[in-house]
């Protein structure tokens, strides 16, 4: 690299920083003493001559901007000092941690002059409110399709409702079970299987059902994902009893795409 | 004769205008009073000023800038917000009249002069840390929100306080200020 390229990735650097700086000082309200815009204003002036493309002048007008946006706080911050509102905040900061509510209350109401305001309708909601009652309809009427509504009370069994897709055959928390003892299974002395191989299933939706379980698997403390980054392989560990990690270990969410074309890569593969 | 019923009038239409609330905010701008009482309304309010005092009510001006001119002109009065507010304070008692807690003032009293005393923007986590010593951990992000929705206080996207438009109307700022300094503790 030239002498005078690297000199201009310096200056980029140096003004970048001073952005990055002034910035900072603005929003996060750091005394703006704490900048040396002298100083600053040099580098600025030191760099000038070395720009030549428009996204360089860019650069050092945004620096300018900024180092200006300062001063201005500077301005502020002498006009500030020099009013009767200046205070010196660590002495104030004292006298409030040391004061009690009490006092800090009868404090407030010498200065607080609370408003005297009363709330009323104003015309236009006077008029969404003739509107409504206007469209709203009479008692009777609706009264009426309350009681269309109506019907007599009877009994359903357990089986109607599993048929009707209100109650599950088993219930969750057993499925589950059911799921981690396959895992265990199917894992046998390797401690650990493939996730697609035992996630995957003849149907797409098949599929879907088992990562699905497979997800509250895991996040219930029955079992563990690990991420094979390198060889992009995923495997899941049950354990022999389940593991309650919550507080215990940073716990992180792991995206696993189970799509279409995931799901017919693998049969292929499996084929093959 | 013609002239007291004039300025009755007037006065009555600037009661209805001050005291009911017709906008997202309480008080009215200057530009309105000049639209509904006329060019005089400066007169009309310092004649109803002046009835207000045996009540212990008084119109409240804020001005637009922070540090107003000394002798406001008609541009500066039609830009500016007039409010009716106490002409003089709150007993500790009557507070409970506002329906806020004691430790909830006192919260709002430190958070005002914590930012009055940052030249009127702090950073939101350095008043929840002094608001800490007095509440409740609980209760300090819930008292900030408070003081926020009410108009007390402004927080920006950096998370910056300042002193909204509330503050600006009810509490005297040099008042609260001089008092907190001369406290004993």
């Amino acid at each position: 690299m030239s002498s005078k390229k690297r000199k201009k990735k310096f200056g980029e650097e140096h003004l970048q920083r001073i952005i990055d700086l002034c910035r900072s000082v603005e929003e996060r309200g750091l005394d703006p003493f704490m900048v040396d815009v002298d100083d600053l204003i040099e580098v600025v002036r030191e760099y000038f001559s070395e720009w030549e493309v428009p996204e360089e002048f860019c650069l050092d007008a945004e620096a300018v901007h900024q180092l200006a946006s300062v001063i201005k706080l500077q301005s502020d911050w002498v006009r500030h000092r020099s009013t009767s509102l200046y205070t010196d905040p660590f002495l104030l900061e004292e006298k409030i941690r040391r004061s009690g509510n009490e006092e800090l209350v009868n404090i407030f109401l010498k200065a607080w002059r609370p408003i005297v305001e009363l709330e009323q309708i104003s015309p236009g909601s006077i008029a969404e409110a003739v509107k409504y009652w206007q469209d709203l309809l009479p008692l009777r009427e609706r009264w009426l399709k309350t009681d269309s509504l109506k019907m007599d009370s009877g009994t359903v069994t357990r089986e109607e409702l599993i048929q009707r897709k209100i109650l599950a055959e088993t219930v969750f928390s057993e499925e589950l079970k059911m799921f981690w003892e396959e895992l265990k299974q199917k894992v046998g002395a390797e401690d650990k299987i493939r996730y697609w191989d035992f996630v995957g299933a003849e149907t797409y939706a098949e599929t879907l059902r088992r990562a699905y379980m497979a997800s509250f698997l895991v996040t219930y403390g029955y079992a563990t994902l690990e991420l094979h980054r390198l060889e992009e392989e995923m495997f899941l560990r049950p354990f022999e009893e389940p593991k309650s990690l919550v507080g215990k270990e940073q716990l992180v969410s792991i995206p696993v795409s189970v799509s279409f074309e995931e799901w017919n890569r693998w049969r292929e593969g499996r084929q093959d | 004769m013609k002239r007291k019923s004039y300025y009755a009038r007037k006065i009555k239409r600037a009661v209805h205008l001050l005291f009911y609330r017709r906008h997202k905010q309480p008080g009215v701008k200057g530009w309105e009073l000049k639209k509904k009482l006329g060019s005089d309304y400066p007169r009309v309010l310092d004649i109803l000023d002046n009835y207000l005092e045996k009540l212990d009510l008084k119109i409240n001006t804020v001005f637009e800038e922070e540090h107003p001119v000394e002798k406001p002109g008609l541009e500066e009065l039609s830009k500016a917000r007039f409010y009716v507010t106490l002409r003089g304070g709150l007993t500790p008692k009557e507070t409970k009249l506002c329906g806020w807690r004691i430790d909830d003032i006192a919260g709002l009293a430190m958070s005002i002069s914590y930012v009055i005393s940052k030249k009127g923007k702090a950073p939101r986590e350095e008043v929840e840390d002094l608001l800490r010593n007095k509440l409740p951990g609980w209760r300090v992000d819930i008292n900030m929100n408070r003081y926020i929705r009410s108009g007390y206080l402004a927080e920006d996207d950096n998370k910056q306080v300042y002193l909204d438009w509330r503050t600006r109307a009810e509490v005297d700022q040099n008042v609260l200020v001089d008092l907190l300094m001369g406290a004993e503790s």
